[in-house]
């Protein structure tokens, strides 16, 4: 077992960590302390560059256009981007781009065109709509959203919240139960338009992060042509728990990197920082800090990385996936909260970022699947048989 | 929480020193006219100067023809502002006349 990067993983981490450093955290000096956008210019100037570096579209696969790099590598990457004051939600502020909605690589070839192309092309956006207000974590019981079929095209009536990004997509993937009797197997993805009639945004929904919400959807007699379902009928159950899954990898890495920052900046501040004629450093309180960080951050990260690494092979690791983002996004509330108490008085201002670290990786805890949900994943998986 | 700004409006004719006394804080404020219409739609932020009570006087100062403003204190300044710009629009078609275009604005249908 080789636990050393690679060559090419050491190039690509290092020149990731260099434009982190030199091109995104000195514009954050004028931006707002919760800003999650940079200026159009700004943007426009370091997509260039990212697509100059052969390091645009990160996860969009190479048949697609992306870059061709495995997920362990990507893996890595993710824990550079976010490395600055927006990074656990906005990673460099999106110049790397991103593939979106991933569930649309196996679409049909004319929701393809329609949809996909023009995804990655940069011409539309796309949300994705699972959750509801009966709960998130449990979409096989969860979905009361209904769509019901009449001719060519089914009519949907329900409801979605903590939605991202849905006021301002052209579509979106949609989950509704389309057989109430059947559990997992009675629910349906569908790509919806969002002009089409029925279609509602109702409001915002203002959380810890300041910068960017959440929305509140409604539906009432929407109507969606058949050609939009996605995958089969009553088997949308499967592509939310691959996305779930998935997406898990790229969260925990977020984390790492914002908590390896944290750190940092901590291992540079309590040697100039003296308290009663002798430096912070010195203190073991201080330093006991510094060693639970370190080992907080070097257990999220490795846990991380095999998560990716089987991923990768195409071995299961939805257990693996559940600890990474487990272990990862507790270690990295940890590591922050400790950062903010070395810190004192500063560590809570807006001069510096660890407050919104701190109330950004809070939510990290919750979204995309809670702790006890993630542990409940792995003790299904430990327990096997015995406990279902 | 209401989606419209609904604190009471205030004249921008307030008795010497009591726009000195407005909050430091960080929150969303507009401004209007005499017809009780929306001019503006403004936020003061994490790197605001002396926060509300800084960035309503520069406000003011800018645009002779408000004749009152009302603001609100919060920390969710940027996504409050966003939805103040939004709900404007959603009521009326167009954003408040002295605000700039924004074109990634999202869209509300509040119903």
């Amino acid at each position: 077992m080789d636990l050393a990067l690679s060559e090419e993983q050491d190039l690509v981490v290092a020149t990731v960590r260099r434009f982190v450093r030199e091109e995104i955290v000195p514009l954050e000096q004028s931006l707002d302390p919760d800003a999650d956008e940079l200026e159009p210019a700004d943007r426009e100037r370091l997509v260039a560059k990212t697509k100059a570096m052969g390091l645009y579209g990160l996860d969009i696969p190479p048949e697609y256009g992306g870059p061709e790099l495995d997920l362990v590598t990507r893996t890595l990457i993710a824990i550079e981007m976010s490395q600055h004051r927006a990074g656990l939600y906005a990673p460099c502020y999106g110049v790397f781009g991103g593939a979106g909605l991933a569930q649309l690589f196996e679409a049909t070839e004319d929701q393809k065109e329609r949809y996909l192309f023009p995804m990655l092309r940069g011409e539309k956006k796309g949300f994705f709509g699972l959750t509801e207000p009966s709960g998130g974590s449990d979409p096989a019981r969860a979905i009361q959203t209904r769509a019901h079929r009449d001719g060519d095209e089914w009519v949907i009536n329900g409801g979605k919240i903590f939605i991202s990004g849905a006021d301002k997509a052209d579509f979106g993937l949609v989950f509704a139960r389309t057989d109430p009797d059947r559990g997992r197997n009675g629910v349906t993805c569908f790509i919806v338009d969002t002009d089409s009639p029925g279609f509602h945004v109702r409001r915002i929904v203002h959380t810890l992060r300041a910068a960017r919400y959440a929305t509140e959807l409604g539906f009432e007699d929407m109507r969606v042509p058949h050609a939009n379902v996605l995958g089969e009928v009553n088997r949308g159950f499967a592509i939310a728990n691959d996305r779930l899954s998935r997406q898990r990898i790229p969260y925990a890495a977020g984390c790492i990197g914002v908590a390896i920052k944290a750190h940092e900046m901590a291992l540079e501040y309590v040697p100039q920082r003296e308290t009663f004629g002798a430096p912070l450093s010195s203190r073991q309180a201080i330093q006991w800090m510094l060693v639970d960080n370190e080992i907080d951050i070097r257990h999220a990260r490795w846990v991380t990385l095999e998560a990716a690494d089987r991923a990768e092979r195409g071995q299961d690791f939805r257990k693996e996936a559940a600890m990474a983002k487990l272990v990862a996004t507790e270690a990295g509330g940890r590591v922050v909260d400790r950062c903010i108490q070395m810190f004192g008085g500063y560590g809570v201002t807006k001069d510096f970022p660890f407050e919104r670290w701190y109330r950004e990786m809070r939510i990290r805890r919750i979204g995309e699947g809670p702790s006890e949900v993630q542990r409940h994943i792995i003790a299904r998986d430990i327990l096997g048989a015995s406990l279902r | 929480m209401s989606l419209t700004l609904d604190k009471p409006w205030r004249s921008r004719r307030e008795p010497p020193g009591d726009l000195d006394a407005l909050p430091g804080h960080m929150g969303v404020f507009e401004l209007g006219d005499a017809a009780g219409g929306v001019l503006f739609v403004g936020y003061a932020g994490g790197r605001s100067r002396f926060g509300l009570r800084g960035e309503i006087a520069a406000a003011l100062e800018r645009l002779p023809a408000a004749t009152a403003f009302r603001y609100e204190v919060t920390t969710s300044y940027l996504t409050r502002y966003q939805e103040l710009l939004m709900v404007h629009r959603a009521a009326t078609g167009e954003l408040p006349p002295d605000n700039a275009p924004m074109p990634g604005l999202g869209r509300l249908s509040p119903g």
